[in-house]
């Protein structure tokens, strides 16, 4: 009778640190929605969006670091996705368990665990200055492409993971290729996955400063770019300035807490697009 | 009957291995073309593991080693030179869960065809349609080919599998406990269909069921702990087995 008391008290208890816990991170996350929402609403508006800053930044809008924002997020999907998606091929369906692929391995890992900023002055090495990109959304890109490789890799290894062995072993039975089985069933099956995983790198390349600051971004620039060797205004870089560099700090605290907010809203959009193409996929697998 | 017999493949000498433990041992047997053989025996008896060896299945589990041959078509399908998708192509597999891919029941059973180079659209259509046909379910999905595989109950897509094995016209068709993931009224359709199929291709059937083994095949083969312990015709083999371990697991006193 003890026994049943206490097991159900260990329960009540358990459950209730689990409950807690979620309800925190909730709270947390609703609430610097909210804060952002509050103090940054009101600024924006159709110009706000769609609008040069003027003024020395204090005025107008922020329409070019939005354009950059997204300019540099596609970029980093463009150079990560292919990578990430072919190496998580080769590790998950190729390579034998060895002293090579535990390197391959340890390297990748050890990638995820690097300092952005490290990832920026890497860039400003390699690509801006080594390959002569210059500061760009080319070498912008590059760079957190390089970034959100280890998540893209890692997501795509889960998926590929996920992909029951049953659909090889028919597809191999048929007298397909390997190849053929990784292109037409294996990897088919593993895309939902892998763009959901991906969604969460693609939300870190868009939220990033430290990457891009050395590598691609602008402090202000007049014209929308029309190269990849431009560079670009970008909405992280912009906040960060508006909010340390400018001599009008704290006139342009509304125009930081706009920009926060229209920076969410954009990565927000990113993961609803892919979450609505990840379940059109999904659907027309049935 | 005997002195008819076309062999369509035989095992000389196989040994087989996973690592270090060894699985099957000496293991030497013909299969007749356009019979049905049976493989039984008790769980882990390498009956799965000799059936997947005769179109090198075990070729993608890792650390495993083949010794002795399978001859196929007078050659030994082991041979470095033997290009194993050919011998894939060749010799078809229906595995003991249903696993239909995650597409429209048009597409599984045309994907073999596809990746054999056929794309034209109206030979596609007539090739499911006659694979369809002869896996007896085309009068179950002929007004629902775009809908998904997955959407079929198990037994529908045993049979979808059987169709897609059908589609590339092997030679030979290998099951591995075709029906024993599948409710009785499956399992009859499944089994009338191997004995349909068998005017057209060579079967190997690997069944835990005695009756099934005794209902369907021609030929059955007892392995026991690796080992071929007697091979004989159906008939005679259930009725009047030579050895007492043969008898002892088909009156099932162990198993």
């Amino acid at each position: 009778m003890n026994l049943q008391r206490r097991r159900k008290w260990t329960q009540f208890l358990g459950l209730l640190c689990i409950r807690l816990s979620v309800t925190v991170i909730a709270a947390a996350m609703i609430f610097m929605v909210i804060f952002l929402f509050i103090n940054g609403i009101g600024v924006i508006s159709w110009d706000f969006l769609t609008q040069q800053p003027t003024d020395a930044m204090t005025r107008g809008g922020i329409y070019p670091a939005i354009i950059g924002t997204l300019y540099l997020t596609l970029g980093s999907i463009i150079v990560s996705f292919p990578l990430g998606v072919a190496s998580a091929i080769y590790l998950n369906e190729y390579a034998r368990n060895g002293r090579m692929i535990r390197v391959i391995r340890f390297g990748i890992n050890s990638l995820a665990g690097v300092p952005s900023v490290v990832f920026g002055l890497f860039g400003l090495a390699v690509f801006v200055v080594y390959l002569g990109f210059g500061s760009s959304i080319l070498s912008g890109s590059l760079t957190l492409g390089l970034l959100i490789l280890p998540v893209v890799i890692g997501a795509s290894e889960e998926a590929l993971k996920s992909v029951p062995m049953a659909y090889r072993e028919a597809s191999l039975a048929l007298g397909a290729t390997k190849w053929q089985t990784i292109r037409k069933v294996v990897l088919p099956a593993a895309l939902p996955g892998i763009l959901t995983g991906s969604i969460l790198g693609v939300g870190r390349a868009a939220g990033e400063t430290a990457p891009i600051m050395f590598t691609a971004a602008a402090f202000y620039t007049k014209v929308i770019p029309d190269s990849l060797l431009d560079e670009c205004m970008a909405l992280p870089y912009h906040i960060y300035v508006l909010a340390t560099a400018g001599t009008h700090i704290n006139e342009t605290r509304p125009i930081q807490y706009g920009t926060a907010l229209v920076l969410i809203g954009l990565v927000l959009g990113i993961n609803l697009i892919a979450i609505v193409l990840r379940a059109r996929i999904r659907r027309r697998q049935g | 009957m005997m002195h008819n017999r076309k062999t369509a493949i035989s095992a000389k000498n196989l040994n087989f291995f996973y690592g270090k433990s060894q699985a099957l041992f000496d293991v030497t047997m013909d299969f007749a073309a356009h019979e049905v053989t049976a493989l039984i025996g008790p769980s882990g008896c390498g009956k799965s593991t000799f059936l997947r060896t005769i179109n090198r299945m075990n070729d993608i589990i890792p650390g495993t080693r083949v010794e002795g041959e399978i001859l196929f078509d007078n050659q030994n399908i082991y041979d470095p030179g033997i290009d194993v998708v050919q011998v894939r192509r060749r010799i078809g597999m229906v595995f003991q869960r249903p696993n239909p891919f995650p597409k429209s029941i048009f597409n599984d059973v045309a994907y073999g065809l596809r990746i054999n180079g056929i794309t034209n659209r109206v030979e596609l259509r007539d090739r499911v349609e006659k694979s369809l046909k002869a896996a007896a379910i085309w009068s179950e999905v002929k007004d629902r080919l775009n809908e998904s595989a997955l959407s079929l109950s198990g037994g529908q897509q045993q049979r979808l599998c059987i169709a897609r094995a059908l589609a590339i016209e092997p030679e030979v068709i290998l099951m591995d406990e075709p029906a024993s993931a599948l409710d009785p009224i499956a399992t009859q359709k499944i089994e009338e269909l191997i004995v349909e199929l068998k005017a057209d291709y060579t079967i190997i059937i690997v069944t835990h069921n005695m009756q099934q083994a005794a209902r369907v095949s021609d030929v059955t083969a007892f392995f026991y702990l690796g080992k071929l312990i007697e091979l004989g015709q159906t008939d005679a083999l259930f009725t009047r087995p030579r050895l007492k371990q043969t008898e002892d697991y088909i009156t099932g006193r162990f198993g």
